[in-house]
């Protein structure tokens, strides 16, 4: 943490970042986001098991893109998710710095490259702080159990977990991946999505976000911490990742350099419906 | 104010007695975690030890989304049906003083200058046995915004848990001694009996007038604005589980054959709630729309409406992902404007 501190203070000082984003104490015991302008603020930060807010999803963020360059305390998962983005050209190479502890040690990650060398080798991934990839032990049984209903009775979880859904849209804006700035949720001309939080209107935004995150959710968990009644909705991006993991590997977060399966053709496809 | 003497071992009868009348009985529930009004019939159903409901009673008044017209088309007509809200009386157990008081709030708003007859049905068929608070956490700060955790008003009946076997009631409203009448073998008159010793602490934390008087001025301090709201993601977590959050939208949901006109919640803090069609949005960013959000509960409410929009909860706190917690954000706004 000391390590962490003295680096952020360092590259403040040396106007090597405008803002270090990163993690401080928050309240009821939370880690909170912390935006980091002054070098003297820098023995704010913190860094332990609390800090599990994806910090990614601020890279994107207008009001703080235009701080200047920013440094972000990154976990392995925040550090897939900036290959992601980069990989969907949300994010340019050299202009985001990562800074990753690793044994004590904290490396300057300023390169797409840098940060794919470090996720390839440094970080082995049952050891990492914060997960490196896929689901908690815990979210893997509850996966499997659900993989294991009968097709009536998972349909039944999922209804009993999204009634409760208000669409407050808390999930979609602590998501680093939900990046639009219009979201088809909100389109009313025409009203693809039924607006009550209800019934279809629930079911269908859900469906809805669980499939334009598949194959591009990094697991990072934070839209289950963010719902505030609780829906596991990580569970279904993580079903939907394993469908394309197992189709067409390629996991996501490892390359900047992405070919994402559902978004691009080949010619050498062997499929021929599109053609 | 009239009191009266309910031993605990005889809620379930009161329960009873609130049910034999075909009213519908809300209570906290507490499932997986998260502590729910759900429908009631018995008080081993309740939650043992909340401090807060995870959502408020709000939706009991003001439901999250509701059809207000419906209309079909028959050849070149459209028949428009009148619809009046669907209500069953309903008596809420277990608000908590600072939700009670938020039904002022929402009164004040749908009956400004139109008096909404969706939500004034619901609110006349509401009965709210408020429970006075024992405990309180470091999210809570009614006493900061003119409540205090055994306040009465906005509760029909207000029950304080004096010691382990009885509840002291207190009779605010003819709905609360109607209630009360009901079931009158149950309850015995109150001596001098006191609620103070047993009600939660609940400390000051910023003060509230000089926030208000205030606030206009520091209005257009807008890099104060972004420092507080950096860290805000722009969802509206805090205004669904706000009990005093009023604001809604109005969509048509239509098909070939007709359609229905919708009122559900929204909430300031999205993008999309000051979008004009013409594309023009005149809060474009984010430390706006949390200016909008503070503004409108400490200035423009007290300003307008004789209230705060705001009883002090501490929901959007507890439930917010970015954890911005609004007191420390009142209270660094009152030093702000300490410094000018």
């Amino acid at each position: 943490m000391e390590a962490l501190r003295k680096k952020a203070r360092e590259l403040l000082e040396g106007k090597a970042a405008a803002v270090v984003i990163g993690y401080g104490e928050g309240s009821g015991g939370k880690a909170r986001a912390v935006f980091i302008r002054q070098p003297d603020k820098a023995a704010t930060l913190i860094l332990d098991d609390r800090c599990v807010q994806n910090l990614a999803v601020y890279l994107v963020k207008n009001e703080v893109k235009s701080l200047g360059k920013a440094a972000v305390v990154a976990q392995p998962s925040t550090l897939r998710t900036i290959l992601q983005l980069a990989s969907e050209n949300q994010l340019t190479d050299g202009l985001v710095m990562a800074l990753a502890v690793n044994n004590g040690q904290v490396l300057e990650l300023t390169s797409f490259h840098a940060i794919e060398e470090y996720l390839n080798t440094a970080v082995p991934p049952s050891e990492a702080p914060g997960k490196a990839r896929g689901l908690s032990a815990e979210d893997r049984a509850a996966v499997a159990k659900i993989e294991a209903m009968p097709r009536e009775q998972r349909w039944q979880f999922w209804v009993n977990e999204f009634s409760r859904c208000m669409k407050c849209y808390a999930c979609r804006a602590a998501c680093p991946m939900c990046y639009c700035t219009k979201c088809v949720i909100e389109s009313n001309q025409p009203q693809w999505i039924p607006v009550a939080p209800t019934g279809i209107g629930n079911l269908e935004w859900h469906i809805v976000r669980a499939m334009h995150l598949a194959g591009r959710c990094l697991n990072c968990g934070y839209c289950v911490e963010a719902c505030p009644v609780g829906i596991r909705l990580n569970l279904l991006t993580q079903m939907l990742t394993d469908e394309i993991g197992g189709d067409f590997g390629a996991e996501a977060g490892f390359t900047a350099k992405r070919e994402y399966a559902l978004s691009m053709f080949k010619p050498e496809d062997k499929e021929d419906f599109i053609r | 104010m009239e009191k009266k003497i309910l031993k605990k071992q005889s809620l379930g009868a009161l329960f009873d007695a609130i049910k034999a009348g075909g009213r519908r009985l809300l209570g906290p529930v507490e499932k997986d975690g998260r502590t729910t009004y759900e429908e009631v019939s018995s008080p081993a159903e309740l939650a043992k030890d909340y401090i807060q409901t995870t959502t408020s009673a709000k939706s009991v008044v003001f439901p999250a989304c509701e059809e207000i017209v419906r209309w079909q088309n028959e050849g070149h007509d459209v028949k428009v049906a009148d619809l009046k809200p669907q209500t069953t009386p309903t008596v809420v157990f277990g608000v908590r003083p600072c939700d009670a008081a938020s039904f002022a709030i929402l009164d004040s708003v749908f009956s400004w200058d139109y008096n909404d007859e969706f939500f004034r049905r619901r609110l006349e068929n509401t009965t709210i046995i408020g429970l006075a608070c024992t405990k309180s956490d470091e999210y809570c700060f009614c006493t900061s915004v003119e409540l205090n955790p055994g306040d009465t008003r906005g509760s029909d009946l207000l029950l304080t848990p004096i010691d382990g076997e009885q509840y002291l009631v207190e009779i605010v409203t003819d709905k609360g001694k109607k209630l009360v009448d009901a079931a009158a073998k149950l309850f015995t008159p109150a001596g001098n009996e006191s609620k103070e010793k047993v009600l939660a602490k609940v400390p000051v934390k910023f003060d509230q007038k000089k926030l208000t008087a205030k606030l206009p001025a520091l209005f257009p301090k807008e890099n104060a604005w972004v420092d507080q709201s950096l860290a805000c993601l722009g969802c509206g977590a805090c205004a669904f589980v706000c009990p005093a959050c009023v604001c809604f939208d109005i969509q048509d949901e239509s098909g070939r054959n007709g359609g229905t006109r919708l009122r559900c919640w929204d909430s300031c803090g999205f993008s999309l709630f000051t979008l004009h069609t013409s594309g023009h949005n005149p809060r474009p960013v984010q430390s706006q729309r949390w200016r909008q959000r503070i503004m409108h509960k400490f200035s423009y409410f007290p300003e307008r409406l004789s209230h705060l929009g705001c009883v002090g909860c501490g929901r959007c706190s507890r439930a917010c992902p970015a954890d911005m917690n609004l007191v420390e954000h009142l209270s660094a706004l009152v030093e702000a404007a300490d410094g000018q």
